[in-house]
């Protein structure tokens, strides 16, 4: 078969030379780097903006005209000269998203599987038990929070790099919270007497988790994406979130013989790392604007300030768990200092303070 | 009896329905803070939708990295056998127009699940949106990254080169925003359930996925197939979703008048624009002029005659929504009397040098399969089509501004955003006191009536308003055509050469350059007609209406 439609009879490249037959390139944006990556080229400038070509302004605006076009800047009170700098240090794409989310399920379900075959549950300390069910079974629930936050924080960003961070962030909270649902349902089936609901009656009810589900409502209720982003990134995750699952239950499982649960979370903390650090890039360019630099350093503060004292609230809260289990491997204060010193030192990277 | 490993490993575990029964059980209703208000409605839920494909994401994640593994090895496998030697340029050029628009309604619809994931009460459906979301990503970037394929394999990468740029500065590219930006903006239940989900997914993504790759296998071209129909087999959820949030929906008596409002727009515009630009790609981006094939139109009326409107749409009327019969009845009528598909593919030849892509003629065989498949239609469009030929060579007179093809430039649908290219079909009106033009009754009642601020005496607050310089031309009124390429960049690397060219010959004496349009000036239509005095207007109008008659090609 001869491409019939080409003076050359070919459509490969090379087969003529011609003005504009070398131009192999999206030659549209500025890489970060010399090069751009596999990720700019399917990610920069999807999502255009009058700012970036769109000649005819938006073309449809919410409420009558009252409410602007599709994405607005002042969807966050924070400010910059160039929305478009950012770009996600984990250079996440559809392909590389599916290749870790379906390798940490399966991870995950072989654990389970392989776990209860053994019998591995039948094991576990009759306290440590009743924590999985209530505390864990509380925790699956911030974590849900969390996603369903930045679920509807994906849709205001100024830009594609921006939302597309977000989305993949949501999408593994929205993994690890039901990762750990039928995690907690499957090994349930096996031991006597189990309560999957004590969880969320835990959540909604023990005055243990209600500061946390203060702040996690504080979280969902925020009407500034980047508000949002920021708080769950930069201040619940090092503050609660990694407490909770390294500093309690990674750590007190195996004494309370129970190797399950680790693996199961442990993905989670590598989730957080690669979200972290988009977090942390979008956070220093916003700090480092050349003439918003002030105005964002002392909005972040305040959202220091706010969702800080709200975590700190949850944290103290909390720490009647580390009392909970028979063998207990880990002191309260200990992790605690973990965390602070975590969040100091992200801070820090951002010349931020608490 | 042997014993297999799945008796030896086979292990108790629960059951689909209970895991997203217990998936679904984790939201609640916050007592502290309440969730951020999104984006707002004017329709009113209080029915829980269920979610109908209950699938967890567990299954999800291993299910959608087996599909890219399988569009990613035949990725591979086309290059192994060297399939762009083979592929006809014909097609590949239009995928420089298609390939522009689809991925910002992709990841548009991605943004849309967080508008209606708060929308109705419960968990339920959450999950159902959250998975959308996901793979909406997976359309946009998976789209992305066959375009930077093409660019990187087919003989003439300008075009793709420049591709996002191009989506937000062409001429033709404005539909497409109108169709992505339709998802996002306005009234939520408006844009991202009936406009996307009920009517584009349900509907028009069987034309848009299926029916276009189809005629890409023909030309050649594996590699769109591929990927289409793997991002097709994700939409059966989507369309699960659309239809529980509507069923929620319905519910709500006073919903009723809204959803047939948003059922007729949606539906109208879907069909003016995914049919005026895949039908385009389809007939005339093809080189197989086989006559058992089925026509766009023969695909049209199986895709969305029978299918969507006589079994999905028609039912919902047992629900209390007025539906629109003579809305799919005057749609078919555009695609075959009225020859919509064709007057746009004609249009999109005139404005070539507005374009980024080449557009190749049409010939004699191409000729006797139009007229079998369209009878009439070599006497409307035979004559253009050799015009076009002719005037293809670098020096002839650049058709947009030749007035020996007796063409008239067309206005501009303020509602559609594709011209008013059925001219006997053209109606203007009046919004906030300035003239508007319409491709047709329908388009005028959308901008005027439907996206207004009260429909049939309801406040309608939350519905959105068409805004901005939607007349494309509007842009460049007063422009030398030239200064307007250039001001485009649809100017290769040479500063001189067209990113456009009028036909399929890969040689650089054949290009058209800068020079070669230089000195016709572009002016809109519209703002030429808001300076007619009434008198002026009315009969500027009834001209309009009359069409025009090509001149023969000598």
């Amino acid at each position: 078969m001869v491409a019939t439609s080409s003076s050359v009879g070919s459509g490969a490249a090379g087969a003529a030379t011609f003005v504009g037959s070398g131009s192999r390139k999206f030659n549209y944006f500025d890489p970060r780097g010399k090069r751009a990556t596999h990720y700019e080229d399917v990610t920069v400038d999807v999502q255009p903006d009058p700012d970036r070509y769109l000649i005819q302004n938006w073309i449809i605006e919410f409420e009558g005209g009252k409410g602007g076009g599709a994405y607005q800047k002042d969807n966050t009170a924070a400010l910059s000269s160039n929305w478009h700098a950012f770009r996600a240090p984990d250079q996440e794409w559809e392909r590389t998203h599916y290749q870790r989310q379906s390798k940490i399920v399966t991870m995950v379900q072989n654990v389970i599987s392989n776990a209860r075959k053994a019998g591995a549950h039948t094991a576990f300390d009759q306290a440590w038990c009743r924590i999985l069910q209530a505390h864990l079974g509380a925790w699956k629930h911030a974590e849900f929070g969390l996603g369903t936050s930045l679920m509807q924080a994906q849709r205001y960003g100024y830009t594609q790099m921006i939302n597309n961070a977000t989305l993949t962030n949501s999408s593994y909270k929205m993994r690890l919270t039901q990762d750990i649902t039928l995690y907690l349902a499957e090994i349930g089936m096996d031991i006597d007497g189990w309560d999957d609901e004590l969880g969320k009656r835990t959540w909604l009810e023990d005055p243990i988790w209600q500061p946390t589900r203060e702040a996690i409502e504080t979280i969902m209720g925020s009407e500034d994406y980047l508000e949002q982003y920021f708080a769950i990134n930069i201040i619940f995750e090092p503050l609660v979130g990694e407490l909770v699952r390294s500093g309690f239950f990674m750590q007190v499982a195996a004494a309370n013989n129970d190797f399950i649960t680790p693996p199961v979370i442990s993905a989670a903390e590598a989730d957080y790392e690669r979200n972290l650090a988009n977090a942390i890039d979008l956070m220093y360019v916003l700090i480092n604007d050349e003439k918003h630099s002030d105005h964002n350093r002392n909005l972040f503060q305040s959202w220091i300030a706010k969702h800080g004292s709200l975590a700190n609230k949850a944290v103290n809260a909390l720490q009647p768990i580390w009392s909970q289990p028979h063998s207990k491997p880990v002191a309260f204060e200990d992790v605690k200092a973990v965390s602070q010193e975590r969040i100091g030192q992200i801070l820090g990277e951002l010349g931020l303070s608490r | 009896m042997a014993i297999t490993l799945n008796k030896i490993t086979s292990q108790r575990g629960i059951s689909v329905g209970e895991a997203t029964k217990k998936i679904s059980d984790l939201g609640w209703n916050p007592t502290y803070v309440q969730e951020a208000s999104t984006f707002p409605t004017d329709y009113k839920i209080t029915k829980a939708p269920r979610d109908p494909m209950k699938q967890v994401l567990r299954s999800y994640f291993p299910m959608e990295e087996e599909k890219d593994n399988r569009v990613y090895g035949a990725l591979d496998a086309a290059l192994r056998g060297d399939m762009f030697r083979n592929v006809e340029p014909r097609w590949i050029e239009w995928m420089k127009l298609f390939l522009a628009i689809i991925p910002f309604p992709e990841i548009s619809a991605a943004r849309s699940m967080s508008m209606v994931a708060r929308l109705a009460p419960g968990e339920d459906l959450r999950t159902g949106f959250t998975m959308q979301m996901v793979d909406e990503f997976r359309h946009s970037t998976i789209q992305m990254n066959l375009k930077k394929w093409y660019m990187e394999n087919y003989i003439d990468p300008a075009g793709f080169d420049i591709t996002e740029e191009a989506f937000g500065k062409c001429y033709a590219t404005t539909i497409g925003r109108q169709f992505g930006e339709g998802f996002i903006t306005g009234d939520t239940m408006t844009a991202a359930c009936m406009y996307l989900t009920v009517v584009a997914e349900t509907a028009f993504t069987n034309t848009l996925f299926v029916a276009m790759p189809s005629e890409a296998a023909r030309n050649g071209d594996y590699a769109l197939p591929t990927v289409f129909l793997s991002v097709q087999s994700d939409e059966s959820r989507h369309i699960g979703n659309g239809h529980s949030l509507l069923m929620a929906a319905l519910k709500e008596p006073e919903n009723h008048l809204l959803l047939e409002r948003d059922l007729r727009y949606a539906f109208w515009q879907n069909h003016a624009i995914v049919d005026a630009a895949i039908g385009t790609f389809i007939e005339y981006g093809t080189t197989n002029r086989e006559k058992e094939k089925e026509s766009y139109a023969e695909m049209w009326h199986r895709w969305i005659f029978e299918d969507y409107y006589r079994t999905y749409m028609l039912p919902l009327e047992k629900y209390g929504v007025k539906i629109h019969h003579d809305d799919v009845q005057e749609a078919w009528r555009r695609i075959t009397d009225k020859k919509y598909v064709h007057k746009v593919a004609q249009f999109f030849a005139v404005g070539w040098p507005l374009n980024f892509w080449r557009i190749d003629s049409q010939t004699e065989k191409d000729f006797e399969w139009f007229e079998h498949k369209y009878p009439g239609w070599y006497d409307e469009f035979g004559e253009f089509w050799k015009w076009y030929a002719k005037l293809s060579k670098p020096g002839e007179k650049v058709i947009t501004f030749n007035e020996e093809t007796g063409y008239a430039y067309p206005h501009r649908c303020w509602s559609c955003l594709v011209p008013c290219l059925i001219r006997e079909d053209m109606v203007i009106d009046q919004i906030d006191g300035e003239w508007h033009t319409f491709a047709h009754e329908l388009d005028r009642w959308t901008a005027v009536e439907a996206f207004s601020d009260e429909y049939q005496g309801r406040p309608t607050p939350a519905m959105g308003k068409f805004s901005g310089k939607r007349e494309w031309e509007t842009v460049y009124d007063g422009w030398d055509l030239a200064d307007a390429i250039k001001d485009l960049n649809f100017v290769r690397e040479d500063g001189e050469t067209l990113t456009p060219q009028p036909h399929l010959r890969f040689h650089d004496k054949d290009q058209w350059k800068l020079e070669h349009v230089r000195g016709h000036q572009l002016a809109s239509p519209l703002k030429a007609l808001r300076a007619m005095s009434d008198a002026d207007r009315d009969a500027h109008v009834a001209e309009y209406r009359k069409g025009f008659t090509i001149n023969p090609c000598n």
